[in-house]
């Protein structure tokens, strides 16, 4: 598949984790998901005041720990060693996961294999028979946080659209995206569907064609 | 009453075939691997066993896995890059997995530690896991039904212990800890410093003695080392 020009200029990864760092409002309570989401960390400045959620029992978790700072009590989701910051607190699994299904978390921010164009969310499985289904925190993130914002690339690498129709992967979480943060466009997603707010190298049209679903925009 | 024992093979002995047993960690952080260690050494087999993954590397469950003790896994996330032991059992259909989001599976273990029969929640509505499962509509929102983990056995590591069985955890080490030592029947901690009654601040205590069994001091030095070999992703 040919790629046109205008699709090959849109935000590098680092700054799609900008992007989405730059919408998160200061002092909320935010939880990261695994994988490219943990990079929106790297573009929220100390003085926003933005706790960090992890599932495994911590608010105020502080960055990835290195050297003497390794202990292996204190990791992320992902398992990854990482630091304490100060006003930090530990929690366990039962409260943790309270503070997501009830409301508490202000957003979080999750990778996808899809997301359709009502907000269904697919994060967890392939479906594919050969595959180990592994859920994690996924469905819980999906149901509670206030807003549940997705961060892709726009395209598979064969070049087909992950924002569709209807969702071909398992779902996470019906109707649960608000946001959805690509290198080629951001989606804010609601009652009336689509609204593209704004594109990065790609024009509307360019958009529209790639989707094939309707889109708004102001 | 709690019982302050000096091996892990005593603290487990009592573990039978076909037991239900929770085991404490996040992948390795808060996982008592000695507990497990003697757990495979007392011989049980044809457990099932609760945790939030499936083992990771070569130690602890992972080993237990290996060693083809465990019937079934009722856990959120068996998958991950070192799960190789696990990933062989289940494809040779040698292990059964029963695959509860993460949230589902930390409150159905607090349900059963506070005698709720079932709980209705959000999580995993609308998905594959809800095949075939009661759900209901509360005020709008769809709802699915849950309902408690019990188990006969918990396998806790915790950080410090009193000798009433006060206990409290270190940093992320704590995650499924305290729930499961209140939800098992019968509950084993293993802890790296047992101090005298008074010694912990009241205000301080993560699992208070009520819900503790068993106690066990394991060497801290070897602990450390086995939570650093297991720790890789």
């Amino acid at each position: 598949m040919t790629m046109p020009a205008s699709r090959r200029t849109g935000l590098t990864l680092e700054e799609l984790a900008g992007a989405v760092a730059q919408d998160i409002p200061a002092g909320a309570y935010v939880n990261l998901g695994i994988g490219l989401p943990t990079m929106v960390a790297n573009h929220l400045p100390p003085e926003r005041g933005v706790v960090l959620h992890t599932e495994n029992g911590m608010l105020g978790m502080g960055p990835a720990a290195r050297g003497d700072d390794i202990d292996p009590d204190l990791i992320n989701a992902g398992k990854v060693p990482v630091t304490e910051q100060p006003g930090a607190s530990y929690f366990h699994h039962a409260d943790s996961f309270a503070m997501m299904r009830g409301g508490h978390i202000d957003v979080c921010v999750l990778g996808a294999y899809q997301v359709s164009a009502r907000g269904d969310l697919a994060n967890w499985h392939t479906g594919r028979p050969d595959d180990i289904p592994a859920v994690g925190g996924a469905m819980d993130l999906a149901v509670g946080a206030k807003a549940v914002f997705v961060m892709m690339p726009l395209l598979t690498r064969d070049g087909g659209p992950k924002l569709v129709r209807e969702c071909a992967y398992p779902l996470t979480a019906v109707r649960c995206v608000r946001r959805v943060y690509t290198d080629l466009a951001v989606f804010l997603i609601g009652p009336t569907g689509v609204t593209v707010r704004e594109t990065f190298g790609i024009d509307l049209a360019d958009l529209q064609q790639i989707l094939g679903i309707p889109l708004h925009w102001d | 009453m709690v019982t302050i024992l000096a091996t892990a093979n005593d603290a487990v002995a009592d573990i039978g075939d076909g037991a239900t047993v929770m085991i404490g960690g996040f992948g390795a952080a808060g996982q008592p691997v000695e507990l497990i260690d003697a757990l495979i050494e007392c011989g049980a087999s044809d457990l099932t066993v609760i945790n939030n993954n499936a083992g990771n590397g070569d130690v602890g469950l992972a080993r237990l896995i290996r060693e083809r003790r465990v019937r079934k896994i009722v856990c959120s996330f068996p998958r991950q890059s070192d799960s190789w032991h696990f990933d062989e059992e289940y494809r040779s259909g040698r292990i059964e997995l029963e695959l509860v989001p993460q949230g589902n599976l930390a409150e159905r273990i607090r349900a059963a530690s506070a005698g709720i029969g079932g709980f209705y929640t959000p999580t995993g509505y609308g998905t594959p896991l809800a095949e075939g499962r009661e759900v209901r509509e509360i005020d709008g929102r769809w709802y699915l039904f849950e309902q408690p983990l019990h188990a006969d056995f918990a396998l806790v590591k915790a950080h410090i212990a009193d000798r009433m069985g006060n206990v409290v955890y270190r940093k992320t080490a704590r995650n499924f800890g305290p729930i499961m030592a209140a939800a098992a029947a019968t509950s084993i901690i293993q802890v790296s410093t047992v101090v005298p009654v008074g010694q912990l601040d009241p205000e301080s205590i993560v699992t208070p003695g009520i819900y503790v069994d068993r106690v066990v001091l394991v060497d801290a030095a070897r602990l450390g080392e086995a939570a650093t070999a297991g720790g890789r992703r």
